[in-house]
């Protein structure tokens, strides 16, 4: 879990966000709320939420690669953003749910949540693309 | 606009509401919006706008990078662009501030920001229904020819009530 709390980029940690351990298996990441995740007055920005979305299900990927992570780089081709539910001024969480990690495809489901994990605020799914290193 | 409250941590970050009867200025608005908040923080702002649509940039900062060996910003302040522009798109349609909710939003990367360089986005309102506004935008890193990604919406028109709140106190 160190090792995976080591590949949040500058812009997870900017943003509060940390990963709180396991959840079914994947990490479960958290983000305090702050100024910084605010959109209309009391409500998380979805593009806040998209980026926790995002973190979730490339720290899913991280983990499941497992040891072929050090072997290959991974970048985002898409995402697609559903929002389910304003997102108040209270601490996040979000997991991903890695669908499918191909040879060069990886299909990543993630949903963000707040005290309730049956209430989601948003769901996506992303897609990348995974290559060797190089 | 300089009598607006500036925001505190004790009032949990809240920034103040925006006026139901708000006229829409875009770079009035661009600026009431780089100070507050989530897009304050990534540091949004306003560079254009006409009839439907808006350009807002968001300058390379170390602390948005996504991927630490390259420099390349993270998608999450991208995303967050894209929401503002093709959101404000549709008020620059409406010719006034209404009250709206992300109903869904798509992008598709196309290429890799260049890292240093300013993301500009452009964005659209194509159709603006009584309960939904279709919006897609652009963007890039200079050149509007060579995108960085691509977007496309909905936003739900909603009532004010119930639209903004008063943030959680603490217990």
């Amino acid at each position: 879990m160190t090792d995976l709390a080591n590949r949040l980029p500058p812009y997870a940690r900017a943003m509060g966000m940390r990963i709180e351990g396991l959840l079914d298996g994947a990490p479960l990441l958290a983000m305090d709320f702050s100024d910084r995740a605010m959109g209309r007055p009391g409500y998380l920005h979805g593009g806040a939420i998209a980026g926790l979305l995002e973190i979730a299900a490339i720290m899913a990927l991280h983990a499941e690669l497992g040891e072929e992570d050090a072997k290959v780089r991974f970048k985002p081709v898409n995402i697609s953003v559903e929002y389910l539910r304003g997102g108040i001024t209270v601490e996040t969480f979000a997991r991903g749910e890695v669908i499918r990690a191909g040879r060069r495809i990886a299909n990543v489901r993630a949903e963000a949540w707040q005290a309730d994990r049956t209430k989601p605020l948003a769901s996506c799914w992303m897609n990348f693309l995974i290559k060797p290193k190089v | 606009m300089d009598s607006t409250p500036q925001s505190t941590a004790e009032n949990g970050g809240g920034r103040p509401p925006i006026p139901q009867d708000m006229a829409f200025e875009p770079s009035r608005f661009g600026k009431f919006m780089m100070k507050h908040g989530h897009t304050g923080f990534v540091g949004m702002e306003y560079r254009a706008h006409g009839p439907n649509w808006i350009e807002l940039g968001l300058p390379w900062r170390e602390d948005l990078v996504g991927d630490p060996e390259t420099g390349v910003l993270a998608s999450g302040p991208i995303i967050s662009l894209l929401d503002n522009a093709t959101s404000m798109s549709v008020w620059a349609l409406r010719g006034g501030f209404r009250p709206q909710v992300t109903l869904d939003l798509r992008i598709d990367y196309v290429r890799a920001a260049t890292p240093g360089k300013t993301i500009i986005a452009w964005a659209e309102c194509y159709q603006l229904k009584t309960s939904m506004a279709f919006v897609r935008g652009i963007a890039h890193d200079g050149d509007i020819a060579d995108p960085v990604a691509h977007a496309a919406g909905i936003f739900i028109q909603v009532d004010a009530d119930g639209w903004s709140r008063e943030p959680e106190t603490k217990a």
